[in-house]
């Protein structure tokens, strides 16, 4: 065999269009393309002489899986540039409503669109015809996570109620009481969710990564933390840009971030755990180990579990903060407008998400940047599907191809994000 | 004895958030009866598999801005016997039709280090500039119960119901007091109602992400914003220049105070 190309023209259950070229010759891999066909949006340029205000409104249009993410990154940039703290239960309101998201947008990828791989079907329907009642359970966890961004935020996709200090109207404790039982319900269903997939059979595979992701004081990071990594990284996130430069390739639509000092890195849940396993609940350590994982999983198809692990953490911290919720004295902090810079990090659902604003004395901006996960995990998803393909040349074309596939869903790509589209091209030529 | 086929939809999606699509997965409860009444045909976002036209119904996401997706949309009309477009970027451009007030090279450039790896058209349009629409559902992101009763009125073989009034009815069968009276610029007098009011329910003005109802008034509501409420023609453009900056009713009004 001299060689051949492994092509996916449109990659299935991610979110948004791309697809995957590798190219093997004489039985090595000699290029590896993930390719972004989303078409550009520009966000980035059409931020720039709009009200700061806007901010959370726009940039949550970047995603519809991850609105909150992209409204958090924003107001804590915003807020950080001009001098605003947000009082206690406000703060508590953020981590319950990005809490939702977690659950909505891990629920949706562990059953809906991984799960699947690892069972052999097409899709989440057809795995509900073998497995209802999975699949259902899925559904409504799912469920459990929206109606937390609902009643924080309105709906569950965009949400209107985040604006730059707090919120437009804080909810009543009692308000948020209905939450409750389902959350309960929803506590059994993510340690269920654990053990399901932590019964799956995983490829052997790993590599020499480098993980960042955020690191808080004294709690598992959502919104707030240093940013940090596996080999030895840790500044304050207005450093970020010293450290991290995007670049652009020709094949993609989405910039490629990497660390200016060593290169490709890793950022997502598998990164979180990692770097922060001491700040999870007992109950989420105990099953993570119950699951088959220590402190540390360095295998990308472990993250399913790792996925599970986090949205029974965000269960329990969601039913914590509901527990010691007060009603703030006022929905919002008040906020002036001044020409500053400033920038802050998040941690969606994906992985670390950095804003950074420039503005004018009126508030207009003058400037936005945006990295978002799927950007920054990039490099690594190339070098994965690599190194994971040089290893099983010997496998058919179809199995092959829907490995690499499953490879690419391991970070669960976003990739309206990343362009700000991913097809497979398996090239044996 | 024939087997009547179940009726297959597909699902497309071009330049968007993907939320729109997605409002469909987060039909929880009624997902899997979606699924158990149609063949689901053609949905990348949700599965592998892929059927081939043609389909039943086909429910587009997103706009168009490069010229591939300008072929692409041909053919999935041509396949498709009802075609609904879904949303704000499949109704009228999106908030990337930001970019046809402006020279998109300068955006490209904003953004990209080599511009000229990059395809893009100089506007972003809605699918009925292509092909005919058989239907649109307005809304960034589109309400889902009223996907379900449009999937079911087209599974039905009869117009969907949507009702064409603005955001403010919606607003008084609420009983919420009229943010507008209490200093608040509303969008809600002009826009299209499906949200259930839900920014004035929050204490905010409507930012109009349904887009302009039918025949708006919005000269009027501008006037009052700048009159009553000291709306600088600055924060005027920015008001009706945002999710639905490309439709008609609200680009004109944007571009009465752009000077």
């Amino acid at each position: 065999m001299t060689g051949k190309n492994i092509i996916v023209k449109y990659l299935a259950r991610v979110e948004g269009e791309g697809g995957l070229n590798i190219q093997i010759k004489d039985n090595a891999v000699t290029r590896v393309q993930l390719k972004i066909f989303e078409p550009p949006r520009f966000f980035e340029a059409f931020l720039r002489g709009r009200n700061f205000t806007e901010a959370p409104d726009i940039t949550c249009r970047i995603c519809g899986i991850c609105p909150v993410a992209y409204q958090m990154s924003a107001v804590h940039a915003l807020e950080a540039a001009l001098g605003v703290t947000v009082p206690a239960p406000i703060r508590a309101l953020r981590r319950l409503l990005y809490c939702g998201e977690w659950i909505e947008s891990h629920g949706l990828h562990v059953f809906m669109l991984h799960a699947p791989d690892f069972l052999g079907y097409q899709d989440a329907i057809r795995m509900a015809q073998d497995h209802p009642d999975t699949v259902k359970m899925g559904l409504q966890l799912k469920k459990v996570g929206n109606d937390i961004v609902t009643l924080l935020g309105g709906r569950e996709i965009h949400p209107i109620n985040v604006r730059v200090g707090g919120f437009y109207k804080a909810p009543r404790p009692q308000d948020l009481a209905p939450l409750v039982e389902n959350l309960k319900w929803a506590l059994e269903a993510a340690v269920k969710t654990v053990r399901w997939v932590g019964g799956f059979t995983f490829p052997e595979f790993q590599q020499d990564y480098e993980f960042v992701a955020l690191r808080h004081q004294n709690e598992y990071p959502i919104n707030e933390g240093r940013v940090v990594s596996s080999k030895g990284l840790d500044i304050h996130v207005q450093d970020y840009e010293q450290h991290f430069v995007e670049t652009q390739a020709p094949h993609s639509h989405a910039l490629h971030s990497r660390l200016k000092a060593r290169g490709a890195y890793f950022v997502g849940p598998l990164a979180r755990y990692n770097l922060n396993f001491d700040r999870l609940t007992p109950l989420a350590r105990e099953m993570a180990r119950e699951a088959g994982l220590g402190p540390v999983c360095l295998n990308p198809f472990q993250s399913i579990i790792v996925r599970a692990v986090e949205l029974l953490y965000a269960v329990e911290e969601a039913l914590a903060i509901i527990a010691a919720y007060d009603k703030p004295e006022q929905p919002a902090a008040p906020v002036e407008p001044r020409a500053v810079t400033a920038c802050a990090a998040t941690e969606a659902p994906r992985g670390l998400l950095y804003h950074r604003y420039r503005l004018d004395a009126a508030g207009v901006i003058l400037e936005a940047k945006i990295v978002p996960p799927t950007s920054q995990n990039q490099g690594i998803i190339e070098a994965d599907l690599g190194q994971f393909v040089s290893r099983r040349l010997d496998l058919p074309d179809e199995q092959l191809t829907w490995q690499c596939e499953q490879m690419v869903r391991n970070y669960d790509p976003c990739i309206s994000c990343a362009t700000h589209f991913l097809k497979l091209n398996l090239e044996r030529g | 004895m024939a087997v009547k086929r179940k009726p297959r939809l597909s699902v497309w999606k071009f330049a968007s958030c993907d939320g729109c699509q997605l409002s469909l997965l987060d039909c929880e409860d009624e997902l899997l009866a979606v699924a158990g009444a149609v063949e689901i045909a053609y949905f990348v976002e949700a599965s592998r598999a892929v059927v081939k036209g043609p389909y039943d119904l086909t429910l587009v996401d997103g706009s168009i801005t490069t010229a591939h997706d300008a072929e692409v949309i041909k053919q999935v009309r041509r396949a498709s016997k009802y075609l609904v477009a879904l949303g704000t970027c499949a109704n009228s451009g999106g908030i990337q039709a930001l970019r046809n007030f402006q020279d998109v090279n300068d955006f490209i450039k904003a953004v990209y280090e080599h511009p000229e790896y990059i395809e893009t058209l100089k506007e972003s349009t809605p699918i009925a500039a292509h092909v005919k629409v058989d239907f649109g559902l307005n809304g960034c992101p589109i309400n889902k119960r009223q996907l379900l009763k449009v999937i079911n009125a087209f599974l039905q073989g009869r117009p969907p119901m949507v009702r064409s009034h603005s955001v403010c009815i919606d607003c008084k069968l609420r009983g919420n007091i009229c943010v507008m009276v209490m200093g608040t610029p509303c969008l809600g007098p002009v826009t299209h109602a499906g949200c259930g009011a839900l920014c004035p329910t929050y204490h905010r003005g409507c930012y109009g992400c349904y887009g302009p109802k039918e025949t708006p008034n919005t000269a009027a509501l501008a006037a009052r914003f700048s009159q009553k409420l000291g709306m600088s023609e600055p924060n005027l453009v920015r008001a009706f220049r945002a999710f639905y900056a490309n439709a008609p009713a609200f680009r004109q009004e944007s571009e009465a105070h752009d000077r």
